[in-house]
């Protein structure tokens, strides 16, 4: 699809990629978009470690004895994993890639509020990454992402204290990317841009914002208060000096809980603009799901002890974070319906974006469904610390997260790079993708309900056929990942030269060149339409 | 909503010294006033995170807190509530000193600017000099400190984990602020600096306004840090006093 | 459920050799599964109903030519209400059924048989009352109701069944209970399910439950050692509390006659109950909860001995009845 108006020919343009060369225009750019491409870079190899530690995590429990490790390695593995793939991966994934590229150039803005502390804020992050692979590399740690007392403040014999200080850095660089997009969005959206007339990408940066500036600080107390348990013993969470293991469940839970909410609300915003582009409708019910995302977002602080239904705490705490958990589902519940109704007579195509997205509605049904088995009290008896909740967490992360994130890589590359890449390639390894992730994680339901308990380096063999139909499925899905960073590389050379809006989709940043100039808009845009606008709305009737 | 959007749309008929040929408007903003704004909002957002990073140490605090009462009077009985109150008035006059000397530049008095900003630091200075040299000298050299050198005391029985506990909260907590003290310090030499060379005018304030925000916050925060740690269990026989 | 559905299910399990669901072996363990398969069916159903609706969408609102653009579709509220409300009328009932199930298994009928478990890296040590102590392997009578009182000697620890289908944390410090009925007899797994280090995944035991004629052979077979009074008893000589605690209130100290269970009032004037957890709160941390009267002189035991030794001691403060005296050494 490419636009009748002539188009300067991009070799001749000037835009933010080849406005200047060199490592020093790179490393010291204050230009959003540019950033946008250092987190890119980064937290695709943040990827990639993450990834192969879960590759060798699978092939490992290929056999009930263990394949491949040491049951300390593992425990490392499984630790390094989810360090990596939650503080280094999930978190800023969408938000530090997406968020800020887009989110200027989808308010008609020239760049964020305060460009220089955005890139304050890929330095904090790189600072913190490294600190953690230093760990990983120097010994590594075996406490798990959850880093449970008294277990890791007193009897570990791992690198607790340099990955403890990398997540503590790193937490910073989320809040100020989170500090960034609200007084960006507050103070700079163009004339005519009402709250109501954003796109909902907009809505939902908002809110995972506002978890990153509540929540993300709990974290970092949480983190220094372990450290100074660890380093000095004075009994903060050791019961033998009057300490409460308990305390560290809470305040850990207390952010990563809506830590789950940073890692979906950002794609639940992409999947809105995906339907919406593939379908050519505007999205039903908007003000509903805009306002979901800000429900979700603030009940999301509330549910922390469902993590915690097994410890011991009072039977009426249990209560009311049960029905408070099943609250937080509902907001959900509506997106997924919207997203569903904007599909009727629209007119919908099939490029990858699209695959991504419709995929992402699936998957995240059933993993979102699978956490109603978890707010249910007496499941989650049986299920808690079980592969159930492996399997769960991965359908939202990988099979919603993940997938929103290649959908809207796919979606604006064309923008970011100026290129078009391979549609055909693009959609193989979409269902790739598809069915490598759903044979990986379905057995691990049957696993969890069978009883097998995670982080098992070993494990009793009634369970090795869903752990080899598992790890059969990960091969497969590592092999669906490693096919879209081939063919963005290879389109960043070859790939067709892509026009401003090749998708003919609704959106300020559909109006300025692929790729844009460094200063986005020559002149602010003035905003006189709705969101999505495709079809001229009726006299007398709302969005 | 409505008033943002109007506010918004107000920006771009702005004329006058706050427009946009301004030296100080960064290229990204339209106007003056929509800098100051983001800046304004951006610092409350930057407190408000502040807020719960504290607020977590304070939630651990007051746990431990109901759960050892007798360990942590003992504790708070400790601390000599003579250098927390006269810290506690150095902080408050330093956040005047800090308003006025914004007031200043609002109204284009140079040397008053210079001079506020520098009480203000002279005044956090004494905070700190208070706190380590007479405060954190004293725990040291009576065996205060945990992980350092905390010893038990046979008259605190059974309570003496928790006393330890209290003692490892207050540190933490005095610490954490004092960091922030320092930092504010920092900024404030900067900007004695930048108000020396002229920098601020009735147009353009806009670092004073919020390293003033920082600094009040950094103030309150000791507001809420001394009658948690000081004041436990009443000191002088009213309400309880032991 | 009946036999036909056993032996049907049974053959689908042979067909494809694929264990899908665990033993049920306990009273609440039915009662469970019908939750579960309840919250299978509504994933099920909503799962199939919105991929059937997309892939239905997906093909009859195919792009025709490229610049086909709908019409405006409005919203309806009345819709979204409809799937508003009936996701919450559907949680609600997830909700009530799923609390009301979780109160009835938290609280152990009283008639428990009890036994303990104390976790440490990385074995599970069970004690019976009567004696026999167990690694990794726990023996219970069928049809019984049966208490287990657990707790860690280091980290966090989680004692899982899931043939019963229960788990509870298992943590330093204090005391955490959990309770079941086994319904079949034969051998199933239990397992440690919070991470607590290295050989976490060889934190693994068998439960066996036995009739009630063998459990009985069982415990009295083999080598026979103290009961957990009797080791109590001699604790509580060993370590001196019987210096203090005299039987007839004449020492310096509370007698413990009868205490167990009991209210106690404390100097500031609160009520407690004297459980488990205070009796061991007393033992390793006396004087947090002083007695109007007594002097706050009790040594801490903390550390002097183990969590197995601290619940034989409590073992035996609570065979004190009010009316027995007892002295060193029977």
């Amino acid at each position: 699809m490419s636009t009748a108006v002539t188009e300067i020919p991009q070799e001749s343009r000037v835009h933010y990629l080849n406005v200047s060369y060199g490592v020093k225009s790179w490393l010291l750019t204050v230009d959003h978009k540019r950033i946008a491409l250092l987190y890119l870079v980064s937290i695709t190899f943040m990827f990639l470690v993450g990834g192969v530690a879960a590759v060798l995590m699978r092939i490992h429990l290929i056999e009930p004895a263990g394949a491949l490790v040491q049951p300390e390695t593992y425990n490392k593995l499984f630790s390094a994993h989810g360090i990596i793939m939650v503080f280094f991966f999930l978190v800023p994934s969408i938000p530090a890639t997406l968020g800020n590229f887009l989110v200027p150039l989808m308010i008609g803005a020239k760049d964020l509020a305060f460009p220089k502390l955005n890139l304050l804020s890929w330095y904090i992050y790189i600072v913190g990454a490294l600190f953690t692979l230093y760990a990983v590399i120097s010994g590594g740690v075996d406490t798990g992402w959850t880093f449970y007392t008294p277990y890791s403040s007193t009897y570990s014999h791992s690198a607790v204290i340099p990955v403890a200080i990398g997540v503590f850095i790193t937490g910073f660089s989320s809040i100020l990317t989170g500090l960034n997009f609200i007084v960006t969005i507050h103070k700079m959206r163009a004339p005519g841009l009402t709250w109501f007339r954003l796109p909902l990408f907009i809505w939902s940066i908002y809110a995972t914002s506002v978890i990153f500036i509540l929540g993300t600080p709990v974290l970092a107390i949480t983190i220094f208060l372990l450290g100074v348990e660890r380093l000095f013993h004075v009994g903060i969470f050791d019961p033998a000096v009057g300490g409460d293991p308990l305390l560290f469940q809470h305040l850990f839970w207390f952010y990563s809980h809506p830590a789950v909410y940073i890692m979906i609300l950002p794609g639940m915003g992409v999947v809105s603009e995906l339907i919406a582009a593939f379908s050519r409708k505007r999205i039903y019910g908007y003000t509903m799901v805009a306002y979901s995302s800000f429900a979700i977002a603030i009940i999301s602080f509330l549910v922390w002890g469902h993590h915690m239904f097994v410890t011991g705490q009072s039977i009426y705490a249990g209560l009311i974070f049960s029905v408070l958990s099943f609250l937080v589902a509902i907001p959900s519940a509506i997106k997924v319906f919207n997203w569903t109704a904007t599909l009727y007579k629209g007119s919908i195509s099939y490029e990858a974006p699209m695959l991504y997205a419709l995929g992402f509605i699936g998957l995240f049904t059933m993993g979102g469904l699978t956490g109603l088995f978890l707010a249910a009290l007496a499941t989650d008896v049986h299920l808690s610390g079980t592969y159930f909740i492996v399997a769960h967490f991965h359908y939202i992360m990988v099979g919603g997260a993940v997938m929103a994130y290649m959908g809207g890589l796919h979606y604006w590359w064309p923008k970011i790079s100026g290129r078009m890449y391979p549609d055909m390639w693009a959609r193989v390894a979409a269902v790739i993708i598809f069915v490598g992730f759903n044979l990986t994680f379905f057995p691990q339901f049957m696993l969890g309900y069978l009883g097998m308990p995670r982080r098992y380096a070993v494990y009793p063999p009634e369970f090795q056929v869903f752990n080899v139909m598992s790890s059969a499925g990960a091969s497969i899905l590592g092999i669906g990942y490693l096919i879209p960073l081939v063919y963005f590389i290879w389109s960043m050379r070859y790939g067709p030269i892509a026009p401003a809006n090749p998708w003919g989709a609704k959106g300020l940043e559909w109006t300025v060149p692929s790729p844009p100039p460094t200063e986005n808009f020559e002149e602010t845009p003035v905003v006189t339409e709705e969101a999505y606008d495709y079809a001229p709305i009726p006299e007398g009737q709302h969005g | 909503m409505a008033d943002l959007v109007a506010h918004g749309v107000a920006h771009r008929d702005e004329h006058g010294s706050a427009g946009a040929h301004s030296q100080n408007l960064r290229h990204h903003f339209d106007n003056m006033s929509q800098q100051f704004e983001a800046g304004n909002l951006g610092m409350w957002v930057f407190l408000a995170t502040e807020v719960l990073f504290f607020g977590g140490l304070f939630a651990s605090y007051t746990v431990y807190r109901a759960l050892y009462l007798p360990g942590f009077e003992i504790g708070s009985h400790l601390l000599d509530v003579r250098f927390g109150a006269a810290n506690t008035a150095v902080l408050i006059g330093s956040s005047l000193s800090m308003a006025l000397a914004i007031r200043a530049a609002q109204t284009g008095r140079r040397n008053a600017q210079v001079f506020l900003l520098v009480l203000t630091m002279i005044l956090g200075a004494a905070f700190l000099g208070i706190k380590f040299s007479f405060e954190w000298r004293n725990d040291y050299l009576e065996h205060l400190i945990p992980g350092v050198n905390f010893l038990y005391r046979p008259e605190w029985g059974a309570n003496a984990p928790h006393v330890q506990l209290f003692f490892c909260f207050y540190f933490i907590m005095t610490s954490l602020h004092a960091i922030h003290m320092i930092i504010g310090i920092g900024l404030l030499s900067v900007l004695t600096w930048m108000a020396a060379r002229g920098r601020f005018s009735p147009d353009y304030y806009t670092p004073l306004e919020v390293s003033g925000l920082y600094w009040h916050f950094v103030d309150i925060v000791w507001i809420f840090l001394f009658p948690l740690l000081y004041l436990i269990g009443g000191r002088y026989g009213i309400g309880g006093g032991h | 459920m009946n036999a036909a559905t056993c032996l049907w299910k049974s053959n689908l399990l042979a067909a494809f050799s694929l264990p899908i669901h665990p033993p049920t072996a306990s009273t609440i363990g039915q009662g469970v599964d019908y939750l579960y398969f309840f919250l299978t069916g509504i994933t099920l159903f909503f799962t199939v109903l919105i991929f059937s609706i997309i892939f239905y969408f997906m093909i009859k609102y195919h792009r025709r030519s490229d610049d086909e653009v709908p019409g405006f579709i409005g919203t309806s509220m009345m819709l979204e209400a409809t799937w508003t409300l009936i996701p919450m009328a559907i949680c609600a009932v997830i909700f009530i059924w799923a609390s009301y199930l979780y109160f009835e298994n938290s609280r152990p009928p009283t008639a428990s048989m009890e036994m303990f478990v104390v976790g440490k890296q990385w074995m599970w040590h069970i004690q019976h009352p009567e004696g026999p102590r167990e690694i990794n392997e726990l023996h219970v009578p069928v049809g019984v109701p049966v208490k287990l009182t657990m707790t860690s000697e280091d980290v966090i620890h989680d004692f899982s069944i899931p043939a019963f289908r229960i788990k509870k944390d298992v943590l330093p410090g204090r005391y955490s209970s959990i309770w079941f009925q086994a319904t079949k007899t034969g051998i199933y797994h239990f397992y440690c399910a919070q991470y607590c280090g290295t050989d976490h995944a060889r934190m693994i035991g068998w439960v066996y439950v036995m009739t009630p004629d063998d459990y009985a052979g069982w415990l009295s077979g083999g080598v026979r050692g103290e009961s957990m009074v009797e080791s109590g008893q001699r604790l509580f000589t060993q370590l001196g509390c019987i210096t203090c605690h005299v039987a007839d209130n004449s020492g310096r100290c509370p007698t413990l006659n009868g205490v167990f269970n009991h209210p106690v009032k404390l100097q500031d004037g609160r009520t407690v109950m004297a459980d488990d957890a205070y009796l061991r709160n007393a033992i390793v941390n006396p004087n947090s909860m002083p007695l109007p009267g007594y002097a706050p002189v009790m040594p801490s035991f903390q550390g002097q001995m183990n969590e197995e030794q601290l619940l034989q001691l409590i073992a035996y403060i609570k065979s004190l009845g009010p009316e027995e005296r007892k002295s060193a050494g029977k």
